[in-house]
This record gives structure tokens, C-alpha cells and sequence, in this order.
């Protein structure tokens, strides 16, 4: 049976030969259809990665609690309406719940800033000093302040690099340079490492990090010592973190003294909760440009039925003499499969190139990211085998039942 | 000798439409071992018919068909096309060689179905075609052939698997008087020297004059069976 394969391979490969064009036009079917799936899923993984990176920006397995709506008689307050969180909650959190690793907090609001004659409109975040772990931010100059810094509510400042390329001049050195925050005098102390966009496409680049202590007492004044704008953890294992929220949610509602009746007065989001609906939207758009490149593949996978019907037609008179001399109608059958597949599997490696060098183009000339994985590959290869396979099946089983005298007789 | 077929009450009806064609009517033969037989009839006698039951290529609607004492009506699809390959070759009147590949590869043929090693299909192939006299034309392709040249290809093919019966459906029928010497030449020769046992249909006088038993069929049926007495020598073609 090897051998058998083996030549009707070579002989399909020879029969298809002597028909350049025809078997060029037949599988240019199966070349589109498999360089499309090709190129799609790769656009499609190489958004999913982008997406998946700006949420892993975010820092890792991150927990974000935001003030809640309040219904006060009768009328709701929206999120983040009421102040309902402080940074005791957070110091409590860290004490009763083990599986935190660290909790932090925050609060921010957009200031004027001024070095020099240069000045910019930014967002201040006063944070307590666990928050840049938490949100994993690494210093390309200078360091983080401490819990010195918060406690004594230094006026000490930590800047992003979009807050850099605005306030300093190309090659000034930021780090000790004194800068204003709403007309109060900070020293700049770490410059921090460029995120790029958030997963909502936010420059989180745009950022200024003060104590948290100084921006309540010194530049944006409070409601009350300690309310914040929102509460920051983090857990060791992305496995924790659902656990971890239920939890926190306990022990929110236990000091909150909420009845059991109540709503809860904060939100819980995990990172995983947000890169979800990313997630989710990309896959969409994976499975519907997918969903084309299946109709082309199909499309493909009918030309070939299509051609192979006409060649069992045109070779009915050999598929007699084939028989006569002891041919089984199973050789006659595996003899067009091969043949189907020969044409899909030559034309689905011809899809693989031209859908790589699809991608390729794709990234060079519009600028989205693609990712070409050997998985997409292989199912891809193997899509074009089932192809030939099922839509061969047709013309080989016709070419296998043909009444060997009828075939011998035909003219 | 012994019978290698041996045919009882033979029937073969079609039904075109509300037509019903009866092209044999109750068939009985015997051909012994290292026959050579010539059926002969009119167009529409039936012949083609039975030498397509003959061949395992179709079966009888009635009645019972030995070959080498195989009940051949009760067989599979795919065992008949075991004893195609194994125990009959087949030669046609225009050759049947797969265009566009090579004598050899025409050869070849049997042997590849039966799933013999490349080397042993090439090495039976190359002396069948030489035992025809066609040794050195084994990359030729039919299209570069004569008709008589192609014929004995068809005829080395029939050959190649050592098969005990030899049909012949018409194999002069379209070719000029010398090739159909030199074609009926090989036959006989396969015949007296190696014993094939040989059916050969044909409307030509001269051609079954080689046989040395003719069979004379009409209307589905056997008009006359006669022992011919000196085969091929009674005959005299002037080319």
C-alpha cells in the first residue's frame, strides 16, 4: 500500500502538471482561502497580544476598588458619587485579608503644572507608595518616595514620560529639578518608564505621583483626612484574585456597616474582569473575519470538486482499462483522493506563503500588529487537507462506482 | 485438459425503458485449458456481451459461469477484480493503453494493482514487452506508437500477469493487414508455445482461421461450435 500511495502521488502530481493552468486556476481557490484564514488569525492574535499587553500593563493580578452609587432618599448617586472608601480601609484590608499582597491607594485630579516657562496640564495622583509596585512601574531616573515621604507629607514628586516630554526640554535631566504643582514647590525625585496606552487606549504616560499625604493637605484639599479616590491590590497568583475578591467585598461591607439589604457602596474590578471585554472584542472580530476566510476556503474546496468532476469525466475511458486490469474500486477512489488532495495540500502550502507574506504586509503598511504561530500554520495545513479530503470524496466515489464496461464503452 | 470455462444456460437481459433486450439466450460453452477460440457473429449477436461475462466485467442475469471452477456470479465487486488481475488479460480492438504514460508504465499496469515491489513491476513489464518485440520502446508513449505497436503493448499488458485466459475483442479490427499478421502472429504463438488459452471475437474470416475451434453465435445464442482442423496453417492471407 506504501508503494501504491507513493505512485499515484507522483502520478497525480504528474497528470496535474501536464494542466498548468488549469491546476494553477483550481487551486488559486485554495491559495486565497488558506492565505486569508492565514493572514486574519494572525491580525486577530496579533490584537489579542496587543490588548493582552495593555491590560498586563496594568500591573499584575490587580485588584481595583472604586467608590460606589449611593441611594440616598430615594436619589442614586452614580459610581464614585459618594466618597465611601479611605486609606484605613485599605491598611485594614492588608491586615485581615492574607492573600493580598499589598494594597495601596490613590487619588487624582488634573492640576497645572510649571517648570520654568514650560507648563502642562496633567493628571496628580496622590498615591500611597505600595501603588507603583502594585501597578508594576518601573524608574528610568531617581527612585520612588517612601513611607517617610507620605508620613511627613513631602512635597516630592514622581513623573511619567509624558509629563517629562512636556514639562523639561530634550536632555534636561528632571530628576532633582523643582517643579509646581497648583503654585506648591516640588522636588522631582524618579522619572518613571514609558506604558504606552491603557487597555481604554489612556496615555498612562500623562501621570504626575505625589504622597498621598501631600496632595490631601497641600494641593487638593479633601472632604475629610483619608478619603480616597480609590483602593489598589494586589494578590501573588492570578488564581487569588477571585477568592481575594470576596474577601475584600466581606470585609468592605463589615466596615462600611452595611445591612444585608444594602447594596454594596464600592465596585470590585479585577484586571482579569477587564481584560475580558478586550478580550472578548477582538475574539469577535477574529471569528468574524475567520468566518470570510472559511467562505473562501469553501469556495476553494468547490473549484476543486468542480475540476476533479470534469477530469473523472474526461478519464472514464482510463478508469475502465484500469478496472479491466484489476483495479479495485478502492484503488480507483484512493487514485482521485490523492489526486484532490495533492491539489489542496500544494495549493494550502502556497496559502501558508502568501498568507504570511499577507500578515507581513499588513503589519509593514497599515501598522497592526500580527503574529503568525506555528498553531495557525498547522491548522491551516490541515484545513486544506480536509478540504481536499471532503470535497474529493465526491468525484473519487463517482470515479470508484463506475460500472466497469459503461467505463470501457465510453467514448 | 481441463475446463477452464464452463458456462450453463447463460442469460443476460437489459431493460432499456420498457424495452426488454435479451442479448444472450441460454449460453452453454465449454473451453478446456490451451484453447484457442473464436467467436464469431454478427453485430448484435450477443458476442461482445459474453466476452464481457467472460472477462468478470459484467455478470449473467441467469445461469452459471465457471472459470477454473470459480462460481464467478456469486463474487464481490472487488474479488472480480482480483480475478481480472490475477487470471485474465484483456486485449481490445483500439489498444486501451492511459495516454500520456509510458509503454512500460502501461505494462506496469496488473502488477501495480496487485502490489508487487516497483522493481519487480519494472523488471516483468520490460520482458513482457520484449517477449512482443518491443524491447528498447519502453519510454515511448502510446501517441508515439504504431497501431500495431501499441496493440502489442496492449498485448504484453494482457500478459504481463501470466493470467490463464487471454480475450481478444475484436484486436485487428483496427489495424492494416501486415499489423494484424504480426498481431495474430504473437497470439498464436502464445498459444501453441505457452499454452494460453485464447478467445478471440472477431467478424473476420481470415483472422479466426487461426483458432482452431470457432464458435458461431446469433441472436443471443450458439448457431454452430466447430472443431476447425489444422488452425492457423489453413489459412493463406496474401499481404
Amino acid at each position: 500500500m506504501p508503494t501504491y500511495l507513493l505512485v499515484t502521488a507522483l502520478t497525480a502530481i504528474r497528470i496535474l502538471g501536464r494542466n498548468r493552468l488549469r491546476t494553477g486556476l483550481t487551486m488559486l481557490g485554495i491559495v486565497i482561502g488558506v492565505g486569508s484564514v492565514i493572514a486574519m488569525v494572525s491580525i486577530g492574535e496579533g490584537a489579542k497580544a496587543a490588548v493582552a499587553e495593555r491590560v498586563a500593563s496594568m500591573g499584575t493580578n490587580v485588584i481595583l476598588i472604586l467608590p460606589g452609587a449611593v441611594t440616598t432618599g430615594g436619589v442614586r448617586g452614580g459610581q464614585g458619587g459618594v466618597v465611601t472608601l479611605t486609606t484605613a480601609d485599605a491598611i485594614e484590608l492588608k491586615k485581615r485579608i492574607p492573600l493580598l499582597r499589598e494594597t495601596g491607594w490613590g487619588r487624582r485630579d488634573v492640576m497645572q503644572i510649571v517648570n520654568g516657562n514650560k507648563n502642562w496640564n496633567g493628571t496628580v495622583n496622590g498615591i500611597s507608595p505600595s501603588y507603583l509596585t502594585i501597578r508594576g512601574w518601573s524608574f528610568t531616573g531617581g527612585g520612588p518616595f517612601t513611607q517617610q515621604d507620605l508620613d511627613t507629607a513631602a512635597r516630592v514628586a514622581v513623573l511619567g514620560q509624558t509629563a517629562v516630554d512636556n514639562l523639561f526640554e530634550p536632555g534636561e535631566e528632571p530628576v532633582g529639578a523643582i517643579i509646581r504643582i497648583n503654585h506648591v514647590p516640588f522636588r522631582v525625585i524618579g522619572t518613571l518608564a514609558p506604558k504606552g496606552q491603557s487597555a481604554q487606549g489612556m496615555d498612562q504616560d500623562d501621570v504626575i505621583f505625589i504622597p498621598f499625604s501631600t496632595a490631601e493637605r497641600k494641593v487638593f484639599g479633601t472632604y475629610f483626612l483619608g478619603s480616597v479616590g480609590a483602593l489598589f491590590a494586589s494578590t501573588e497568583r492570578p488564581e487569588d484574585l477571585a477568592p481575594a475578591v470576596a474577601q475584600i467585598r466581606e470585609v468592605l461591607r463589615q466596615r462600611h456597616r452595611l445591612q444585608p439589604d444594602q447594596d454594596d457602596d464600592f465596585f470590585i474590578r479585577t484586571q482579569v474582569d477587564i481584560g475580558k471585554v478586550h478580550e472578548e472584542t477582538s475574539e469577535t472580530l477574529t471569528a468574524m473575519l475567520l468566518a470570510v476566510a472559511s467562505v473562501s476556503l469553501m469556495v476553494g474546496g468547490i473549484g476543486i470538486m468542480n475540476i476533479l468532476l470534469v477530469s473523472v469525466t474526461e478519464r472514464t475511458k482510463e478508469i475502465g482499462v484500469r478496472m479491466a486490469v484489476g483495479a479495485t474500486r478502492r484503488h480507483i477512489l484512493i487514485q482521485f483522493l490523492v489526486e484532490a488532495m495533492t491539489l489542496s495540500l500544494l495549493g494550502g502550502c502556497i496559502g501558508i506563503l502568501v498568507g504570511i507574506l499577507g500578515a507581513r504586509a499588513t503589519t509593514v503598511v497599515a501598522g497592526w500588529p500580527t503574529i503568525i504561530s506555528g498553531e495557525t500554520v498547522a491548522a491551516a495545513f490541515l484545513f486544506s487537507v480536509a478540504v481536499g479530503l471532503f470535497f474529493g470524496l465526491y468525484p473519487a466515489n463517482k470515479a470508484a462506482w463506475m460500472n466497469p464496461i459503461d467505463a470501457l464503452r465510453y467514448e | 485438459m481441463a475446463a477452464l470455462i464452463s458456462c450453463e444456460d447463460l442469460w443476460k437481459i437489459y431493460r432499456l425503458g420498457d424495452v426488454e433486450v435479451q442479448a444472450l439466450r441460454g449460453i452453454d460453452l465449454l473451453i478446456r485449458e490451451g484453447e484457442f477460440v473464436a467467436i464469431m457473429g454478427a453485430s448484435g449477436s450477443g458476442k461482445s456481451t459474453l466476452m464481457n461475462i467472460l472477462g468478470c466485467l459484467d455478470k449473467p442475469t441467469k445461469g452459471c459461469y465457471r472459470l477454473q471452477g470459480i462460481d464467478v456470479g456469486g463474487l464481490r465487486a472487488d474479488q472480480l477484480a482480483e480475478i481480472r488481475n490475477r487470471r485474465i488479460g484483456f486485449v481490445f480492438q483500439n489498444f486501451n493503453l492511459i495516454p500520456r504514460t509510458s509503454a512500460l508504465e502501461n505494462v506496469q499496469l496488473p502488477l501495480f494493482y496487485r502490489g508487487l515491489p516497483l522493481r519487480q513491476q519494472r523488471a516483468l513489464a520490460a520482458e513482457a514487452l520484449a517477449r512482443v518485440g518491443l524491447q528498447g520502446r519502453e519510454n515511448h508513449y502510446p501517441s508515439q506508437l504504431s497501431g500495431g505497436q501499441q496493440q502489442r503493448v496492449a498485448i504484453a499488458r494482457a500478459l504481463v500477469a501470466s493470467p490463464s485466459l487471454l480475450l481478444a475483442d475484436e484486436p485487428t479490427g483496427n489495424l492494416d493487414t501486415q499489423s494484424s499478421l504480426e498481431i495474430m502472429a504473437i497470439l498464436d504463438h502464445l498459444n501453441k508455445v505457452q499454452g494460453i488459452t485464447i478467445v478471440l471475437v472477431t467478424h473476420e474470416t481470415d483472422i479466426a482461421a487461426y483458432a482452431e475451434r470457432e464458435v458461431v453465435m446469433k441472436d443471443g445464442r450458439i448457431l454452430t461450435d466447430r472443431k476447425m482442423l489444422s488452425g492457423s496453417s489453413a489459412l493463406s492471407v496474401e499481404a
